[in-house]
């Protein structure tokens, strides 16, 4: 409580880097998508960082339905992943480039 | 009685609407008889004017009209064509002297020639379509004469430019005709870039087209503006009437029907540049540089003309250069201020070189369309009546006294002289050559051997005997051989000033014929004239009676027109082929077709450039999102800093 | 740094639990971005989503923190664990190379740069102090953090609670369809099992469960079925 909510926020932002890193870098995809729930994390520290310190509930709500939100978006991810990479015998996300112009 | 004048224009142009619709129907000859009966009336109604206009007292001759009559201050008008800003351009008739003289002879002429074409242009599968074309012609021909200002005589000279065009390309299926009708129109067309700036730069200056309010303004055109109005003027004139540097479409002319050379290239048409020259006469008067440079080119044209006529063998374009040489002659008088001459003489060529055309289509009718003349020969036996009336129109046009021609073209080296002494001289050995080419022309038609009766040289087959023209074709060339011997008549100096030249003085006021010469001096150089009339035609009596054949007298350099179309042809023709051929393949292949099909290359150049960005890596598409990102959080520190 | 965030000075437990789950937090992370076995990138990916939750403890969401762990921790990576061992848990990524040209160059300069950007604002920022809240505080009154949240969710941000709960039927409708195999065959078995188990359940903690549900008839990697492409 008494940490000042700037260390916080940092904390978050670089944890968003490194996830957004990751998402750049990687090409397994299920990486990929670890690294897009760091980012949810990030945002849901910054969140709640924000809520604690305007004294407002909704930040807190926010965390909420962005839970909700990144669960139904694994689900739903998870769910092309498989039907997509079910019989290959890779899943680089390098491999999906079909929609090259 | 001036009431009739609107229906000379109209007449015509009610010919040709009804031989557009029924002419086919109704075929030959009765086309023919309609379009005749059409100018027919014309010509009646060009009389019963002239009679009223002679009513009215002599000072006050000009009248405007439309479908009544009255002083130019009436502002009688059929209709108001346009008027746009300062320009108000109304349809009406100027009749003075000047054009009720131009209307008696057009219409009378052109009378004598439908006759004539009548029977000439029998069994022609396109009958009606001549009629046609000739009523039409004479029709803008009456417009270019009456109108009261510089637009619709305009509107005029072009009509009678399609018109020539028309009929010289009529049996278009040649080729040669289809490209002569091109060359005339074209060279004609770019005289009238001369009369349109003229049109462009009097309107500018005087601030109306109306011939009556230019006359009356003329004091507005200072110093070099006359001079150059005039000139511009002359330009359309050199290619109308056949004048240097623009006359060399005149002798390609004569592919057409004879009847078309006899109306439109002797008679009328040639003549209307010489009209305009002295309908706008005040102008002439401001700009004495203007006359010296019409009073040369005239005087250079007839000289060159007659000098190519001598060596011709084609007997249509030795009357084709005679044209070519009196125009000059008449634009001489023009540039001498002798107006009341160049239109006597206007007049009296039109009876004998009509005359003469039309004989010469009559012999050419009877020898099944021969026209050269190396292979006729011995034709008064055969064709007397032709022959006859023939003498008549050689005679007039060497200029042999008491026919017309000696007293129209005495008048004008009379004004030559007192101008100035090379230009009468000038004029004087053109007159030589003039006699001496006629006389050639009707010794190796008319007189010699009988050279059609063998094969030529050249494998050319021999003709049967030739037949005299029926007596529709003989009519005319009888009225027309009266006047070209009589017309002189109107110009016998004790009756000059009561007659012609009284008629016509009020006209052009003070710029009249001008020669004052003493009695003593017209009558040595009438003496002069005949003379030298009579040497030309003993000289081609001794060398072409007999003979046919005399190459050296007919070098190649005068036979191929001073080589003018090949000089054409190098100088403007050529580099405008480059030119042509520059635009076409560079400027438009090259640069505009460059420039749309590098907009097209570019936006595809452009697109395949854009297409790497879509390389279907979903990374890729996240880095620009990281980018798009990275942008936006640097852009709110640069406001928050 | 403002001074009202000096109010009260850092007390050393707090430090100390601040630098605890931080490390957590970032080694996890790292390990997420750096590791080669994705089941090991899986367990660093645990060991984040618990530094994140003690985060939230210490600043008070309680509630939050055991959602987190519960819903994160307990079935969103439990299901990523189920997708890495159906489709190949050995399958060995080549971290060295990099195909495609300049990715990496490019992303660490644009992240550089971000994160560069965002640690300048949140050391320049001021924060804002106007007025209070309309929803309410965090704490105080006498009243629990779910107390609060609860309220909050049910009263003022209602609507959007009912269309995430609409969201989640949307997705476990969209999971059987995108994991069934192709008509033909087995074909009544999963629908059943996909209508006996495609009860709306609005609260987010059960979710993740029913979606394994469905998951699993069609996740055996024992069957192997047709794709439907």
């Amino acid at each position: 409580m008494s940490i000042p909510g700037s260390w916080y926020l940092v904390l978050a932002a670089v944890l968003f880097s490194i996830g957004a890193i990751g998402l750049l870098v990687r090409r397994n995809v299920l990486v990929m998508f670890m690294c897009i729930e760091l980012m949810l994390n990030a945002a849901n520290l910054t969140f709640v960082t924000f809520s604690r310190v305007l004294h407002d509930i909704g930040g807190q709500a926010a965390v909420f339905f962005v839970l909700v939100v990144a669960a139904a978006e694994v689900v739903i991810g998870l769910g092309i992943v498989v039907a997509i990479f079910r019989r290959r015998t890779n899943t680089t996300a390098d491999d999906l480039h079909s929609l090259k112009g | 009685m001036l009431h009739a004048v609107f229906l000379m224009p109209l007449l015509p142009l009610a010919g040709f609407a009804f031989l557009v619709v029924f002419g086919r129907r109704i075929g030959d000859p009765w086309a023919g008889w309609v379009g005749t009966a059409a100018i027919a009336g014309a010509f009646v109604a060009a009389c019963v004017s002239l009679a009223g206009l002679a009513h009215l007292p002599s000072a006050h001759r000009e009248v405007v009209c439309a479908f009544s009559c009255g002083p130019p201050a009436a502002n009688h008008a059929f209709y108001t064509w346009f008027a746009v800003g300062g320009l108000h351009i109304k349809v009406a008739i100027l009749l003075d002297q000047l054009s009720m003289t131009m209307c008696m002879f057009v219409t009378g002429v052109s009378m004598l020639i439908h006759l004539y074409s009548v029977s000439y242009m029998k069994k022609d599968r396109d009958f009606s379509k001549f009629f046609i074309y000739l009523n039409l012609f004479v029709f803008f021909m009456l417009v270019l004469v009456l109108s009261s200002n510089l637009l619709v005589t305009f509107v005029g000279w072009e009509g009678v430019g399609v018109c020539s065009y028309f009929l010289v390309a009529f049996w278009f299926q040649r080729e040669t005709a289809a490209s002569a009708g091109k060359k005339a129109f074209i060279y004609n067309r770019v005289g009238d870039v001369g009369f349109l700036l003229a049109m462009f730069f009097l309107f500018s200056k005087v601030g109306s087209l109306d011939y009556l309010t230019i006359f009356h303004n003329k004091d507005l055109l200072t110093g070099g503006a006359a001079t150059a109005a005039v000139l511009l003027l002359f330009l359309a004139v050199t290619g109308k009437s056949a004048q240097i540097p623009l006359f060399n479409w005149l002798p390609d002319a004569m592919e057409g029907p004879t009847p078309v050379s006899a109306l439109i290239h002797a008679a009328t048409m040639v003549t209307a540049g010489v009209y305009l020259l002295c309908r706008v006469s005040p102008l002439l008067a401001l700009s004495s540089d203007a006359t010296w440079v019409i009073a040369i080119i005239g005087g250079v044209t007839a000289f060159v003309a007659a000098t190519i006529a001598c060596t011709q063998q084609d007997i249509k374009k030795v009357l084709a250069f005679s044209t070519v040489s009196q125009i000059g002659y008449m634009i001489l008088a023009v540039g001498c201020g002798a107006y009341i001459a160049a239109i006597f003489l206007m007049v009296c060529h039109a009876f004998f070189k009509g005359l003469l055309f039309l004989g010469s289509g009559s012999v050419i009718h009877g020898l099944d369309d021969e026209q050269d003349m190396k292979r006729m020969g011995a034709l008064r036996r055969w064709l007397p009546w032709t022959y006859g009336t023939f003498i008549v129109g050689w005679l007039a046009l060497a200029g042999v006294p008491p026919l017309s021609g000696f007293w129209s073209k005495g008048d004008v080296l009379d004004n030559a002289f007192s101008k100035h002494p090379a230009l009468w001289a000038l004029g004087l050995v053109t007159a030589l050559l003039t006699a001496y080419y006629i006389s050639r022309l009707f010794y190796l038609t008319f007189t010699g051997e009988a050279r059609w009766q063998s094969p030529a040289p050249d494998g050319r087959p021999a003709h049967h005997t030739p037949h005299e023209s029926p007596w529709i074709m003989r009519i005319p060339l009888v009225v027309l051989a009266f006047f070209a011997a009589a017309a002189g008549l109107f110009d016998l100096p004790w009756v000059r000033h009561d007659s012609f030249v009284g008629w016509l003085t009020p006209v052009f006021g003070s710029s009249v014929y001008a020669a004052n010469e003493s009695d003593s001096l017209q009558w040595v150089l009438g003496i002069t004239d005949a003379v030298v009339a009579v040497i030309g035609l003993s000289v081609a009596w001794v060398l072409w009676r007999r003979r046919a054949n005399r190459p050296e007298l007919e070098p190649m350099f005068f036979q191929r027109v001073w080589y003018w179309d090949e000089a054409y042809d190098t100088i403007i023709g050529r580099p405008g082929q480059v030119l042509a051929r520059f635009c076409a393949v560079v400027v438009d292949g090259r640069i505009i077709d460059g420039a749309v099909n590098g907009a097209a290359s570019l936006v595809r150049v452009t697109g395949s450039g854009f297409r790497r960005l879509q390389s279907g890596y979903v990374r890729n598409y996240a880095l620009g999102i990281a980018l798009g990102m990275a942008a936006i959080i640097a852009f709110m520190i640069s406001r928050v800093w | 740094m403002s001074p009202a965030m000096l109010a009260t000075s850092i007390t050393i437990p707090d430090l100390i639990t601040f630098i605890v789950a931080g490390a957590f937090v970032l080694g996890g992370a790292i390990g997420v971005v750096t590791s080669r076995n994705s089941v090991h990138a899986a367990l660093s990916l645990v060991l984040t989503l618990f530094g994140v939750a003690v985060l939230f403890v210490a600043q008070h969401a309680d509630f939050l923190a055991a959602v987190q762990v519960i819903v994160y921790a307990g079935a969103i990576v439990v299901l990523f664990l189920f997708v890495i061992m159906f489709l190949g848990v050995d399958r060995q990524e080549d971290i060295e190379s990099e195909p495609l040209r300049g990715q990496r160059p490019l992303a660490l300069v644009l992240i550089a740069i971000a994160l560069g950007s965002l640690i300048a604002l949140f050391v320049n920022a001021n924060w804002v102090t106007g007025a209070r809240s309309a929803t309410g505080s965090t704490a105080g009154g006498g009243h629990t953090n779910v107390y609060l949240l609860g309220k909050s969710v049910f009263t003022t941000y209602l609507f959007a609670f009912e269309a995430t709960a609409a969201l989640l039927v949307i997705a476990v409708v969209g999971a059987v369809v995108l994991a069934r195999r192709p008509s033909g065959g087995l074909l009544d078995e999963p629908d059943a099992e996909a209508e006996s188990d495609e009860e709306p359940a609005p609260e987010a903690g059960s979710d993740a469960v029913s979606a394994d549900d469905e998951l699993e008839p069609d996740g055996d990697p024992a069957t192997r079925q047709e794709v439907p492409r």
